[in-house]
Order: C-alpha cells, then structure tokens, then sequence
C-alpha cells in the first residue's frame, strides 16, 4: 500500500456533480437533464442497455458536448477544464481497444506517456499495472495476439497505470468468463480498497455493481431513476428481521408478537404467516429468543432482511418519473 | 513501487510539458517503421539517389578525377533542369514511402478502437492528427528538401558565389516544391488512413486518388481538348508548380495561381475528412 495521503488537501467532497446534464445526438435526446452528487469511493452506474450509461461515461471524458446543463468533477467544470479532467482520469473502454503491433508493455507504455508521465517513470509503471493485472509473463507478447480476458485486463492495466484519481469502468466483465470475471472484480475491489482512486463503475449486471460499489445510480431512458447509497441502506436496513414462529399452545403466536411490540419493535405479518420486525436500538435478537423461551415459541425461521440491489433496481424500473 | 509489491498507487510523480506530447506516437511509430526492411530499403534507395548526384556534381567540378575515371559529363549542367529532376524523383520515392507506411498510420487505431484510448487523456484530435502528420514530413523532408538543399549547398561551395548568387531561387524551389508536394501527399494519406480501416484498401484508394485521376485529367484534355483537366488531379497540378518553381515550360496548362488554389482546397478538405473521422467514438444520430 502506498504511503501517499488518501486526498490532495481541499479536495471537493463531490467526485462527480451532475448539474441538469442533458446530451443530445442530432435531434435525439440522449441523456435528459440528469442531477447528482456522487461521492463515493466505487460509484456504479446501472441501468438496462440504452439507459445512457456509456454516453454519460463518455460526455464526463469529454467525447460528446453537453447541449444543456453541465458535470464537475473533483470541482473541475467538463465544459472548461477538459483537459485538466481528462489528466485525473484512467478509462477502460468498453469495447476491444488497443494499438495494433505493440506488445503489452509498450502499449501502456505509451498510453501513459501521453497521460505525462517521462518515458523512465511509464516504463516502470506499464511494467507494475500489467503484473498488478496479472499480464506479467504476458507483458511483451502482442496486445492483439491477447485472449478477450487479457485484453480486458490490458485495457484495464493502461487505465491504472499514469496513477489517475478517478478511473471508469465500461463494463469491464464483458465477454469474461466466471473466474475471469470473479478475477477482474477482486481487482476492482483492491482498487477501491487502497483509497488512491475513485471508481466509477458502468454496468448493466446488478451483482457487479452490488460486489463492488457502495453508491449507485440507475439511469432509465436518459433520467436517473434512483439514487442509492448502498452502504447507508445496508445500515438503514440491517435491523429488519424475518421471523417465522411455531407453538403448540394456542394463542402464543400472538403473545410473542405482543411481547415484542411491548419491547419497542415495529412489526407486521408477512405471508405464511410470517412476522417482519425492525428492531429499535437498544434491542437484540437474543430478547425476542428470551421471549420466545417464556412460552416456549419455537423460532423456526428467522433471517435479516434487506432490500437488495435488484430490489432498488426493479422499483426504479416500475417508477419511470423517479429522480433523486 | 517495485513490481512484487502489486498493488494500485497514485502517481505522484513529474509530468512532461503538454505541448510536447504530440511527439509520443510519433517516436514510437518511428521505431515500428524503421523494423521495416521495405521502409528502410526505400530509404536506403533515395539516399543513394543524392549519393550519385552529389558525386556527378563533385566530378563537374573536378576535371582530374573525370580525366582519370575516363568518363565525359560535358552534357551534363547543374542547372534549375537538374535540381527539378532531382525533386521529381524523390517525389516519387515519397509517393512510394507513403504508400509503404501512410496506411498503417490511422487505419489500425480506427480498426482497433485505439482512438479513445487516445482522447480519454490529455490528447486532442489535433495533437494526434499533428503528431501523425509530423511523422510523415519529416520522413518525407528527409529525402526530398534536405538532400536536395544539401546538394545545392555543395554546388554553391564548389561554383563559388557568383553561381550562388545567379542560382539563389533554386534553394527556394526545391524546397517550396519539394514541400508543397509532401504536405499534400501526406494529408491525402492521411485522410484515406481515416477514411478506410483496411491497410491493402487504404493503399489502392491512394493509389487510385493519385494514378486514375491523373489519368482521368489527361483523358479529360484530350478529349473536351481543355487545359482544365489537371484540376482532378494532385500529380497533375503538382507538375505544373514543381515546372513553373523551376522556371520550367508550362505550355498551355492549367494557370499556375488555379493549381495552387485547387492544392490548397484539396489539403482542406483532406483536414475536413480527417477532423469528421478522427473521434474517440462514431455518434450515429
């Protein structure tokens, strides 16, 4: 681990602002006055094919102009400051990119001589990101000659390399099969695990997302159509209890249920009869198994409920006018 | 970091100056074209070119060794007549250059999706366009203006200066000649590079944009019996500049100002092709 400090001094809070962003092609809209504020250290984009994730990814490098509104990041306005944006940047395109004719190492290399850094430092550094990635022994071979899931982590090995503070994934386990794929997501997670950058992740798969990011925005027909912070949510929800009770006496369902509500818990019953509680503070799950053992409630099922990720996401689909 | 600790950390370290950087894929393109045998066999050839005339010029000046070698060069001048043979045949060696390595310089980036790759640092569309187009200038320069002015310069040194004063204009001419031709030889290959992913397609089209419609203008001449015909064509109207730099006969061409206004359009609307093509991504409306 680098013994850098985690941020420059007076950094903005903000990672990404998106301030009624709107892209259009030609007479066709595609991203629609899209606003947030995402600070997170992995930050995933989702949404279905078409939602506007890759073009959004792409306005914030500076691809496509902005035809109304704009974004900042790290403060830096997109319309001004590209250039100074694109130096903090890494990315990983989404599709096959690389230079023809050039091994690994040279390859990025020289992408990371064009992000400024002197020949000696990107030799040393293009050397780093392709062992990091796991292309060590595959570093001077062609990049073209490279199987789909080393082109990914090639691709994946020039976004790291110049050291940017912000990286974005396009997709990045496109195409991989599963240990490639589990592979590519434990690099992303020690990534986001060193603090030194920011991580903006772009997929249309909700595990992906849901491994690796702790914020999240779900883009639907060019709008955002949920924001989420996953870990205030995880937070938010861990107390939220699933209980299914059993008892040979008459009546001692209920009594449990009313014990536990005399205890601060808010509560209601689910299908096959079961019984949702949210714990007030100050309230374990061993005093409802003490209550359960006054009347000899047998607790027959009882698991932490959460919403999950495909939960956010399929609410954000039914509700086409949400925002954040 | 040493490569067994593997693991992410920020740079931190000194940048170069950004207005230097256009010169990074031009220094590894030089490295890929000089694996080249071809590449360096064609340079190998038009140096020998300046080789053998700086020797005809030596021995113009040197009686003893022409006595000695037992060869006569009495018909041979050193004149505007033997600089324009010069440049004409350097100029082919740069179409030959230009066919050899103009195709690989755009076409694989565009076929390989390297373009983003490229504008998603601090590297604009005209950085890449410049650092390509320097690229081939400069190995164009290399065998047509340089030796060239060099040639001249051993003839100035070996005439004296009243030849040097009477001559002047030639240096003038080879280089204005020599330069007008590889910037518009090199932005026509450029633009194709842009235009057709393919190598072997990229190098009929230039083919093409240079030998059919050299014909094509000729054919035109002939039969509407107009002098307009060179306007199709860059070779034709190329010609016609290089002949009349070198205060050579230009009977009944196509008007000098004309050829020089149509290369001008003809570079333009090579940069318009190159602008329209080289972005980071295709935006289908």
């Amino acid at each position: 681990m680098s013994s850098e400090p985690n941020e420059p001094p007076n950094e903005p809070k903000a990672v990404i602002e998106l301030q009624g962003l709107a892209v259009q092609f030609g007479q066709r809209p595609i991203l629609k006055g899209l606003d947030a504020t995402l600070k997170g250290r992995a930050i995933g984009l989702l949404g279905p094919n078409g939602a506007g994730k890759t073009t959004l990814l792409h306005t914030l490098l500076g691809f496509h102009p902005p035809s109304a509104g704009t974004a900042r990041i790290f403060g830096k306005d997109i319309r001004t400051e590209a250039r100074e944006i694109r130096s903090l940047m890494g990315y990983m395109p989404e599709n096959d990119s690389f230079i023809a004719g050039m091994s690994g190492v040279r390859f990025v290399r020289m992408m990371a001589e064009l992000s400024g850094l002197p020949p000696e430092h990107a030799m040393e550094r293009a050397h780093e990101a392709l062992f990091y990635v796991g292309l060590g022994e595959a570093r001077y071979r062609p990049v073209g000659t490279y199987s789909l899931g080393m082109k990914q982590l090639a691709k994946l090995a020039q976004a790291l390399a110049h050291g940017p503070r912000v990286l974005f994934l396009d997709e990045p386990t496109n195409g991989l099969d599963p240990p490639a794929r589990e592979r590519m997501l434990e690099l992303i997670r020690d990534i986001r695990d060193t603090g030194e950058v920011h991580v903006v992740l772009s997929s249309h798969l909700l595990r992906d997302v849901e491994e690796c990011c702790e914020e999240v925005l779900v883009l639907k027909e060019g709008r955002v159509a949920v924001y989420a912070d996953l870990a205030l949510e995880r937070q938010a929800n861990r107390q939220l209890l699933e209980i299914e009770t059993y008892s040979a006496g008459e009546g001692d369902d209920a009594w449990f249920a009313e014990a536990a509500e005399r205890l601060g818990c808010e509560l209601a019953w689910g299908s096959r009869q079961r019984l949702k509680l949210v714990l007030p503070e100050g309230v374990e799950v061993r005093d409802l198994y003490r209550l359960a053992a006054e009347r000899q409630v047998q607790i027959r099922h009882l698991a932490s409920k959460r919403d999950s990720l495909e939960d956010i996401f399929l609410k954000a689909m039914e509700d086409s006018h949400g925002g954040v | 970091m040493a490569v067994y600790e593997q693991t992410y950390r920020r740079y931190a370290g000194e940048l170069t100056p950004e207005r230097r950087r256009f010169l990074i894929p031009m220094r590894y393109a030089f490295r890929e074209i000089f694996g080249s045998k071809l590449v360096l066999l064609l340079l190998i050839l038009a140096g020998l070119v300046s080789v053998v005339l700086a020797v005809l010029i030596y021995l113009t000046h040197n009686l003893e060794a022409l006595k000695a070698l037992n060869i006569s060069l009495d018909r041979l001048q050193v004149d505007n007549l033997f600089f324009e043979s010069f440049v004409r045949v350097e100029c082919g060696f740069a179409i030959l250059l230009a066919l050899v390595i103009g195709p690989g310089l755009i076409a694989p980036d565009l076929r390989n999706n390297a373009l983003p790759l490229y504008f998603s640092r601090p590297f604009t569309r005209s950085e890449y366009v410049l650092s390509k187009l320097s690229m081939l200038l400069l190995l164009l320069s290399a065998i047509t203006w340089m030796p060239g002015l060099l040639l001249f310069l051993l003839q100035a040194y070996l005439s004296g200066s009243a030849w040097t004063g009477a001559h002047f204009g030639l240096a003038w001419a080879i280089f204005a000649a020599s330069l007008e031709w590889i910037v518009v030889l090199s932005l026509l290959t450029l633009a194709i590079s842009a235009w057709v992913k393919w190598k072997p397609v990229a190098r009929i089209s230039l083919l093409a944009a240079l030998y059919v419609f050299q014909g094509w203008a000729k054919a035109m001449d002939d039969i509407l019996g107009t002098r307009w015909g060179a306007v199709v064509s860059v070779k034709e109207l190329d010609s016609a500049i290089r002949s009349s730099l070198f205060d050579g006969p230009t009977p009944d061409g196509i008007p000098i100002p004309v050829a020089w206004v149509v290369l001008a359009a003809t570079s333009l609307l090579c940069l318009a092709v190159l602008y329209r093509r080289i972005r980071a991504y295709e935006v289908v409306r």
